[in-house]
């Protein structure tokens, strides 16, 4: 297990310096520059532009800045914004949580849901609640997120106007409330955002894990349990579920880098000031350190939900203990 | 002989059918049979004769589009096994009556440990403690002989071999001294060192805890070494039964002599086996009259048009065949079944 997961940390590593570094070249291609909004000032001379190129370091040749930028990596700077004149640290410091937030609350709801509801749908295909909920699961799987996001907004702000759309916390809260207010708060704000995403994430749950169940049923061993008097719930539940439950761990893996490309729109739409919102800010103002940042991190973040689900399945399945 | 009191298992005209769409595979039809406590009864056939459904139809375990039709009985221990309700029949399945199955390399649950789930049957059934059950499965483990056992018990079906996996079926199966075992098949899947292990095994757990046995195989030889009563299946009806010696002794139905032709045996010097010319016709197409007909060298007209009915023919023997009512025609052929 220990040698397995060092080969597995040393893959991972490799995934994240190769997509950083084509990440820090694209982003150098793309056109225009940082400081836009700035040195677009007709006011600013030639000389004024050049100093601060030359601040950043920008006039470097790409190379050089590119050796720079994996030097203060390698030190643990991720370098400062600039946009915000800040250490790219701080400014993720917020954003960080508020995102793994998001993405834990609607992988959590998400996969809770998905796999109640495919489990009902599986344990009976062909019935009308597969029936019903079936084609209702496709339909939603098929929704842009984005759209999803927009329709929420739109019911649920200006038709029924009983959740908050909009940021992390309302602002009018004091900072010395109590922290069970406080928390309360932020859940009702997440209510939305997390919501939108989480169903999504539960449609398309749902379908894998409808069909992983229907894939074991006709296994000998369930006759086994049924002809030694396991209950039928038991039958499902106990021996069936726990082996369909496999491939929805390795699905648990894949919808890391979903959710993150999904919080990005999710983000913007209910403002919801985590990464993704960020990471949309900083491309449009060329915002290097912290685009180059940004992707370092969900990057990281899409190779360690890889490893832990390869881990939790090895956990779940004895087949796949590794000495 | 055992007295009519002793009938543990008492199966009536059991006709289970499959409805696919137009058509109707009549599997199993009207098939009788006593099995009474302590005796072990063996059931042969070839593949597609109708003896898995048999046996599961006695635990009711048979899927849609499969039904066992109205008008059939199976009476257990009294009790009419066909009017219980689910949960009625559930007590019943791996409690009275255990079941086990012909493929042991896939008849456990890959992602639990054996102990827990020879375990699971106490837990169901008796209502016992994790800790309990734990040890009573422990118990069994030792009991079918497996090395070890409070040790192994932790072990995955995946580290055990395949004799070793029914064992361990068979331990779950008398988790709760069932009074009738139902083995399928129980050896057909393993080398036959280990297969003559687990039919010592089978024997002496019977002699030691006194079950019934319902022994299914295609292994004639199997049905000699271990069983006192046969029952010979064929297009899902028995076309003949008889104690084990006057079978091999005294076959009368001709599905049965050719099947003790196909059987090598020791010392015998033909160059080929006999064989039964032919296949089992599709249960949806069962022909007219006597359904083993287009396959017997005895066949004449009046098989074709009547079905036979089972012929009693002394010492508890019958066949369902038309040469016992009409002993004239038995006469050795000329040439040897092709």
């Amino acid at each position: 297990m220990a040698t397995w997961l060092v080969k597995r940390l040393a893959q991972g590593l490799v995934v994240i310096v190769l997509t950083t570094t084509i990440t820090f070249f694209l982003i150098h291609a793309a056109p225009g520059e940082p400081f836009a909004g700035l040195l677009d000032d007709p006011r600013t001379t030639q000389q004024m532009r050049d100093a601060h190129r030359a601040r950043y370091g920008l006039d470097r040749p790409l190379v050089v800045q590119y050796a720079r930028f994996v030097a203060s990596i390698g030190t643990g700077n991720l370098g400062e914004s600039f946009t915000y004149h800040r250490p790219v640290a701080d400014v993720l410091g917020d954003a960080i949580p508020r995102t793994l937030l998001l993405m834990g609350a609607a992988m959590l709801v998400g996969f809770a849901a998905g796999i109640a509801l495919g489990t009902a749908q599986g344990a009976r295909p062909g019935g009308w609640l597969d029936r019903i909920t079936g084609s209702m699961a496709v339909l939603v799987a098929s929704l842009p997120d984005f759209w999803l996001a927009l329709l929420a907004l739109l019911l649920f702000a200006a038709t029924w106007r009983i959740l908050p759309v909009s940021g992390f916390s309302d602002p009018t809260l004091s900072a010395s409330a109590p922290l069970v207010v406080r928390a309360g708060d932020v859940l009702r704000h997440l209510t939305l955002p997390a919501g939108t995403l989480g169903l999504l994430v539960a449609a398309i749950v749902s379908r894998y894990q409808r069909a992983a169940l229907i894939d074991v049923l006709p296994e000998p061993w369930l006759r086994t349990a049924r002809a030694k008097g396991v209950p039928r719930h038991a039958v499902i539940f106990r021996h069936a579920l726990r082996n369909a439950l496999l491939p929805t761990i390795t699905l648990g893996g894949l919808a890391v880098p979903a959710l993150l490309g999904g919080a990005v729109f999710v983000e913007v739409t209910f403002a919801w000031q985590g990464m993704g919102s960020l990471a949309v800010q900083a491309v449009g103002d060329r915002d290097y350190p912290l685009v180059l940042a940004i992707v370092l991190l969900s990057s990281a973040l899409v190779v360690a939900g890889a490893i832990v689900a390869d881990v939790v399945h090895a956990i779940a399945d004895p087949r796949q203990r590794h000495a | 002989m055992t007295s009519p009191a002793d009938v543990l298992l008492r199966v009536t005209d059991l006709r289970t059918h499959f409805h696919l769409g137009g058509e109707v595979a009549r599997a199993v039809d009207g098939v009788s049979f006593d099995i009474h406590a302590g005796e072990t009864v063996g059931m042969v056939g070839e593949s597609g004769c109708g003896k898995s459904v048999t046996a599961l139809s006695l635990l009711r375990l048979v899927d849609p589009p499969g039904r066992i039709e109205p008008g059939s009985r199976i009476e257990f221990e009294g009790r009419d096994l066909l009017a219980l309700d689910n949960e009625g029949i559930r007590r019943i399945r791996g409690n009275r009556i255990a079941m086990v199955f012909q493929e042991p390399m896939t008849a456990l649950n890959p992602v639990f440990s054996i102990g827990d789930q020879v375990a699971e049957v106490a837990r169901v059934h008796a209502g016992a403690s994790r800790k309990a059950a734990w040890e009573r499965a422990v118990e069994m483990l030792n009991l079918v002989g497996i090395p070890d056992p409070r040790e192994r018990a932790k072990a995955y079906p995946h580290q055990l071999s395949g004799g070793m996996r029914q064992r361990v079926l068979i331990a779950m199966a008398l988790v709760m001294n069932p009074s009738l075992l139902i083995a399928d098949e129980p050896t057909t899947a393993l080398d036959v060192t280990i297969q003559a292990q687990i039919l010592e095994l089978l024997a002496s757990l019977q002699q030691k805890l006194g079950l019934a046995v319902l022994l299914i195989t295609h292994d004639l030889g199997v049905v000699a070494e271990v069983t006192s009563r046969v029952l010979v299946m064929y297009g899902g009806q028995v076309v003949e039964r008889a104690p084990v010696r006057e079978l091999f002794a005294n076959p009368r139905h001709p599905y049965t002599r050719g099947l003790l032709q196909a059987m090598p045996r020791l010392g015998d010097h033909r160059d080929r086996l006999a064989v039964i010319p032919g296949t089992v016709p599709p249960p949806t197409r069962w022909p007219s009259g006597c359904r083993f007909r287009d396959r017997c060298p005895y066949a004449w007209e009046r098989c074709a048009t009547e079905a036979p009915p089972e012929y009693p023919a002394g010492n508890g023997h019958g066949a369902r065949c038309h040469l016992v009512d009409e002993p004239a025609r038995d006469v050795a052929l000329a040439a040897p079944v092709a």
